[in-house]
């Protein structure tokens, strides 16, 4: 997808990391236990169980009972760590997510591989555009969405040293590095601003980070300066954060490889609303699936790169000025 | 070796004439609370009686109501939650509960949610309620103990109708695959679900074949018959792999008026059905201690 993130490298698939970062956790933390749905080789969670095979679990297709097994394991004092597409142990193991995990606060880490529409050819079946909001939805749970292999890393670990219950969304492609390395000082909770600017802030997570960096390079270039945040943690999110942007730029554009309806737009919409109302722009999937396709030309179709970021900030930004000048609806402090 | 403990275990607690009072006093204290709190149900808490005083009283379950969080008890889940009473009324005559407690179920504030969750009332494993799952909960913690090589076995009680769920057969499977010797299945077989029979709606039969063909031992019993269901227990105790036991019950047992009708599955008692119920269940000057 070097066509859509120009300028940036690519490491490696965020579910690589989850993978890699599992087995090297797993060596110091005989408690982790890790279980699949038949798409280890996929989730990468396979990386584990060749480690460590008494540890680790392929209880077959059937996410629903992976689901209600970890409520098990994490009751009898094991930190289990359980994978699926993200469209299918959200979605099917969502009743179970409720009263096995969430309802009881159990110490449960849900990785859902193959988040977004950027999985690519397999289609609609497989992409998944609902699981944040509905992660988001369930009581206790944190989610989380790295952007690239060393922030994966850390979340990884966050997770484990995390008492209750974590969903995690991973990658199927390469995603552009972001980080130089793994950062020391994540936290679920607290965003991190990769570029300053003044006049708009850009919100985003997983590939739309990327998104957002190649569009604040070309907004530079026509005197825009926008703020670039990495809200990795969809959930609980940072809050101060959210309004320090609507304080210090008056304008907010987010970013989410996800259905517009309950992600982080949603959210961050949520947290400004009541106190820092300044306009705002979401750039995500509208109210539709995708389809089958390439992935950097699926991206391209359904609007998520960063020529979208470009024209909802040109939006926003114009919005704001017009607000100023006393076009709008009214002051927005 | 871990057999001769499972023996031990079980030992001693024999006496079928005391189980027999402790399901009369069971009995009454559901009847009681379902009636305090105008809730709840009756009919698939009165067919689970004797089976869950059996694994409470009858030395099957091992726990310390004193340390309900002990690492090496035994676990019960009640995988068909919406029987909870059954539970509550075992959980306050084994001393995990005040006995005065029974009265708050489904109020507010209360300990004693209309469904089993975690982390409420002690000696309550498990949150159920969303049918099928119970199972699958079950299992991990089977073999979580294995792992651990813990001497803990795990109990868990489903409905008939509860069967029709799928995800059921997803657990039975996996189980089937690895083969847990701690685990067993107990199906309170009652014949009715809340719209009408089972067989009717969906039936599951041939329903010991079902759970054979998935690598379960499986034996039925009498489940209102405490011999009977003494014996089916030791029984299951001791299979090598996942064992089963289909009950055979009667939906609203001990209360004549309640029996086979499943009006009563989710329908509180009146007053005046309390007293003629309670009248017909006089406690022995032994129960109920």
């Amino acid at each position: 997808m070097n066509g859509i993130f120009p300028g940036l490298t690519f490491g490696k698939a965020t579910r690589d990391a989850y993978g890699e970062a599992l087995r090297d956790l797993g060596g110091t933390h005989p408690d982790i236990v890790v279980l699949d749905a038949d798409l280890a080789k996929s989730t990468k969670s396979f990386t584990f169980g060749e480690t460590y095979p008494e540890r680790f679990w392929n209880v077959g297709i059937q996410e629903a009972n992976m689901v209600g097994m970890a409520g098990g394991f994490a009751s009898s004092g094991k930190v289990p760590f359980i994978s699926s597409f993200a469209a299918f142990v959200i979605l099917k193991g969502y009743d179970q997510l409720r009263m096995a995990v969430s309802y009881p606060k159990l110490n449960v880490k849900v990785c859902g591989s193959h988040g977004g529409i950027s999985i690519g050819e397999d289609g609609a079946s497989q992409q998944s555009v609902e699981d944040i909001a509905l992660a988001c939805a369930l009581p206790d749970f944190v989610v989380c969405v790295p952007c690239d292999e060393h922030q994966m890393r850390a979340v990884v670990q966050a997770a484990y040293e995390h008492d209750g219950p974590v969903y995690i969304r991973s990658g199927r492609p390469k995603a552009p590095l972001i980080y130089d390395a793994t950062p020391t000082d994540f936290r679920f909770g607290k965003a991190t601003r990769l570029r300053e600017g003044g006049d708009v802030t850009i919100i985003a997570y997983g590939l739309m980070v990327a998104a957002a960096l190649v569009a604040h390079e070309e907004l530079k270039r026509e005197g825009i300066e926008a703020r670039v945040v990495d809200m990795a943690t969809v959930k609980p999110l940072d809050v101060d954060e959210v309004r320090a942007a609507a304080a210090d730029t008056g304008a907010i554009v987010t970013a989410e490889e996800h259905l517009l309806h309950g992600g982080l737009g949603a959210r961050v919409a949520q947290a400004v609303v009541g106190t820092h109302p300044v306009p705002m722009e979401f750039v995500g999937l509208d109210d539709t699936y995708a389809e089958s396709g390439d992935p950097e030309a699926l991206m391209r179709k359904y609007g998520l790169t960063a020529r979208e970021v470009v024209d909802a900030v040109r939006r926003v930004v114009q919005r704001k000025s017009g607000r100023a000048a006393g076009l709008g609806a009214g002051a927005p402090r | 070796m871990k057999q001769d403990q499972r023996q031990a275990r079980g030992a001693g607690a024999r006496d079928i004439a005391a189980l027999e009072r402790r399901a009369v006093a069971v009995r009454r204290d559901i009847l009681e609370m379902l009636t305090e709190a105008q809730s709840g149900h009756p009919g698939g808490s009165l067919s689970a009686v004797e089976l869950v005083v059996a694994l409470y009283f009858g030395g099957f379950l091992r726990y310390d109501a004193d340390r309900p969080e002990w690492e090496d008890r035994d676990r019960f889940i009640l995988s068909k939650g919406h029987g909870v009473p059954v539970q509550y009324a075992a959980l306050a005559q084994a001393g995990f509960l005040p006995q005065s407690e029974l009265r708050t179920l489904r109020r507010i504030d209360s300990r004693l949610q209309g469904h089993p969750v975690l982390g409420t009332a002690p000696g309550i494993e498990a949150s159920t309620g969303s049918l099928g799952q119970g199972l699958s909960i079950g299992l991990g913690m089977a073999l979580a103990a294995r792992m651990d090589s813990r001497d803990v076995n795990v109990w868990v009680l489903l409905g008939d109708g509860e069967c029709q769920e799928g995800q059921v057969w997803e657990a039975a499977m996996a189980a089937g695959h690895s083969r847990p010797d701690n685990l067993v299945a107990i199906v309170d077989y009652n014949k009715f679900q809340l719209d009408g029979a089972v067989e009717d709606i969906i039936g599951i039969e041939p329903f010991a074949d079902k759970w054979t063909a998935f690598g379960w031992a499986v034996r039925e019993c009498d489940g209102h018959d405490l011999e009977d269901v003494v014996r089916a227990f030791d029984w299951a105790q001791s299979q090598d792999g996942p064992a089963c036991v289909i009950a055979h019950t009667v939906k609203g047992q001990g209360v004549t008026f309640m029996e086979h009708q499943n009006k009563y599955h989710g329908v509180a008692p009146t007053q005046d059905e309390l007293a003629r119920a309670l009248a017909a269940l006089p406690l022995h000057e032994e129960g109920g201690e």
